[in-house]
């Protein structure tokens, strides 16, 4: 009996969780045990599966017995397995500062009845989704986290919220409706949706439906992951949700995106037929987003914009199909899933300490509170490439492959990649000298909890708040084991770039996902990888 | 694989309908377009299983290639129970906003009405020479000084300090230093009103 025969639990634990959280919803505190004891359980459970895959390679779980491609598959190789743990040790974090803020606020903000459900649903549909292998599971994973944030995203029902609520659920929704044309598309050229057997059947399909059915793929799950020209939903809805909510929301839903996307590149439709549309794809999302990124004013927004535009080095990454880049674009993903979600939850940490978000009204925070402004430095520099963090690594990794490749086109990108990481050292920057370094009679509209006399700590009032402490601990605990654990990828880049490194490899090599599926003696059709391609 | 063409003209003009009405402000008819979409989607996925066949009951005397395919009515069923939960949920969310704004129609970003209403000539940084405001105000801009003082309450109507080029009328000048001053507002052209 394998570990990973266990793999379906990685869904059921937060569902039942969700459902055993929904009926102590009048005990608060109940609630709050269960939903944190459930979602360690399922961290642990998932350290497990990634140790598993890690001694025994891919391994797949029919659920109910019925045999692929008949029935649903979950696939759990390297890739999948690392992405979980990643993760759900993000959302475990994301959960704890929730819970601090809800017990500070006394759930004014967030009721706290639905919050907790609804987020064990949406962990459930991210895992799901990445353990799926099956290309309908997959969307179904998808609206299960898609409806999950909706809920989350309206959070409260207040005039902004449900204004950005309706762009993200119209946006959302359509994606989804495009993504089911597609798997329709799929099961009527090949008459099959399980995607193992696909990767073997869509090669069999003459140039031009390929082509359709990887472009709809591509763009459904491109808006899911705001690539530059379907991204222009994500900067106007993730910054009114509550910060706890955003934070997990840029860690995972975007990546959940290219998670899908990497599947496709390696999986479905291998080769280089799409590289060069990518690659131009990818450039414009890291510079167009950046300069979106320059012109905010706000913090959660220009975080927002910065999350779009790191997603092109991901696809960056992922359209090199080498195992350098793929392998460098995998370790990204792991990367930036800490690093964002660490920065927007520290991002509600100033907006409680410094009453906005706004960097006109910020200021002189680092003489404030030194531990937040530590906590907001770290995952900045990090966040800009500035070495020896391991947004540095991930970066060195994407531009050496892009060298290796050495067409015009990679050296394009290399170059966009560098100017990107240039403008977020300015946009951080500016952050950073405007909120924490001037004096607060320089901000333009400082915000009067800025201007008043320091009081005693643990006292500090907030206009029209007095009872509620500032900056509780349990919040600021979260957000420092989130940012530990992003110091700590750098600390162990090594082992995860060979993680990373060998997940790519499995994935462009594809025989060991098809054959774990579809049984060891399955013949897979042959696949030229890219000379000089890492190694 | 023979196709029903009824199926597939009522679902062009299903896709038709739902994307004209997706593209409006009205929030129910973006509900009645998502509806439809996923409407036309599902008639797509009743059309990729192929011919009308029998019921997928297992009968001996039956033969495979009689049987209607069962997968597309599964997913079809499955899409079926998400759209509804997806419409219920919108159908909330356009309660909540007749609730909070009494219409019923999508509002405009507040961020990108206040980046497109952000004018686009400012005082002080298009004065050829920069003006320096902050550590000596209005000493600083080349008037003599009389009658100008830090508080836009002093200052006398009708006086006017030259930032550069431009003439700024004092009051609006000193108003800029008071802590927490929105910008003085501009003219079409520039300071002058």
């Amino acid at each position: 009996m394998n570990i990973a025969s266990f793999a379906p639990l990685a869904v059921l634990f937060p569902i039942f969780g969700a459902a055993l959280a929904f009926l102590l919803f009048r005990h608060a505190r109940a609630q709050r045990a269960v939903s944190i004891a459930v979602l360690s359980l399922t961290l642990l459970l998932e350290c497990f599966l990634l140790a598993s895959v890690w001694e025994g390679g891919t391994a797949a779980v029919n659920i109910g017995g019925w045999l692929p491609p008949w029935g649903i598959t979950m696939v759990v190789d390297q890739f999948s397995s690392l992405m979980l743990v990643v993760s759900s040790a993000v959302s475990l974090a994301v959960l704890i500062y929730a819970t601090g803020q809800g017990m500070a606020d006394g759930d004014q903000d967030a009721p706290v009845s639905i919050f907790h459900p609804t987020f064990l649903i949406l962990v459930a549909g991210v895992s799901n989704a990445f353990l799926s292998g099956d290309l309908f599971n997959l969307y179904v994973g998808f609206e299960i986290l898609l409806t999950a944030s909706y809920v989350l995203m309206t959070l409260g029902g207040t005039g902004p919220r449900i204004r950005a609520g309706v762009t993200y659920v119209v946006v959302s929704v359509v994606s989804s409706v495009l993504f089911l044309i597609s798997i329709a598309m799929v099961y009527g050229a090949t008459g099959t949706v399980n995607m193992a057997d696909l990767a073997i059947k869509l090669a069999d399909l003459d140039e031009g439906t390929k082509t359709l059915l990887h472009v709809m793929l591509l763009v459904a799950f491109g808006i899911k992951a705001a690539v530059f020209p379907l991204s222009f939903w994500l900067p106007d809805s993730y910054p009114t949700a509550p910060a706890p909510v955003t934070a997990v929301f840029a860690g995972l839903l975007t990546k959940v995106g290219v998670y899908a996307m990497v599947r496709t590149e390696t999986l479905l439709f291998p080769g280089d037929s799409l590289n060069t549309p990518l690659m131009v794809v990818a450039l414009l999302t890291m510079v167009v987003g950046i300069l979106g990124a320059l012109a905010q004013s706000d913090i959660k927004r220009l975080l927002s914009f910065t999350l779009v535009s790191h997603i092109g080095y991901m696809v960056f990454g992922l359209a090199m199909s080498s195992v350098a880049g793929l392998g460098a674009a995998v370790f990204y993903v792991a990367h930036h899933i800490t690093i964002q979600t660490s920065l927007f939850l520290v991002t509600g940490l100033i907006e409680r300490r410094g009453g906005s978000s706004s960097v006109d009204r910020l200021a002189g925070l680092a003489k404030l509170s030194p531990l937040l402004a530590l906590l907001f430095f770290v995952p900045a520099m990090n966040l800009a490439g500035i070495p020896p963090f391991s947004g540095f690594l991930g970066k060195v990794g994407l531009i050496q492959a892009g060298i290796e490749l050495g067409t015009p086109l990679a050296y394009a990108l290399v170059i966009g990649g560098v100017v990107t990481s240039l403008l977020t050292l300015l946009a951080v920057a500016r952050v950073w000298n405007r909120a924490f370094w001037r004096k607060p009679s320089d901000a333009e509209h400082p915000d009067p909890v800025l201007l008043a006399v320091p009081e005693e700590p643990g006292t500090g009032s907030r206009a029209g708040r007095d009872s509620v402490t500032l900056l509780p601990r349990t919040m600021v605990g979260s957000t420092l084991g989130l940012v530990v654990l992003g110091v700590s990828l750098t600390v162990f880049a090594g082992p995860l770039f060979k993680v990373s490194d060998q997940a790519a490899q499995e994935m462009l090599d594809r025989s060991s996902y098809i054959q774990a599926v579809l049984g060891e003696d399955t013949v897979v059709p042959p696949l030229a990888l890219k000379a000089g391609g890492g190694e | 694989m023979s196709v029903n063409l009824t199926l597939l003209i009522v679902m062009g003009a299903l896709y038709a309908c739902g994307i004209y009405l997706i593209l409006e402000r009205s929030l129910t008819r973006v509900l009645l377009g998502l509806m439809l979409l996923t409407n036309a989607t599902n008639l797509l996925i009743l059309t990729t299983g192929g011919y009308a066949g029998l019921a997928p009951f297992f009968n001996k005397d039956t033969g495979a290639d009689e049987y209607a395919d069962p997968l597309p009515q599964a997913l079809i069923l499955t899409s079926i129970v998400i759209s509804f939960a997806v419409t219920a949920f919108m159908l909330g969310i356009i309660y909540r906003t007749w609730v909070l704004a009494r219409q019923d129609e999508i509002q405009d970003d507040i961020e990108d009405l206040r980046v497109a209403e952000t004018p686009r000539f400012d005082a002080e940084d298009d004065a050829p020479i920069p003006a320096e405001t902050s550590e000596f105000p209005l000493t600083m801009l080349g008037s003599d000084g009389s009658g100008i003082s830090d508080h836009a309450d002093h200052a006398e109507s009708g006086e006017s300090v030259v930032a550069g080029a431009k003439k700024i009328p004092a009051a609006d000048a000193a108003a800029e230093e008071q802590p927490g001053s929105r910008n003085v507002n501009p003219g079409p052209e520039g300071g002058v009103k």
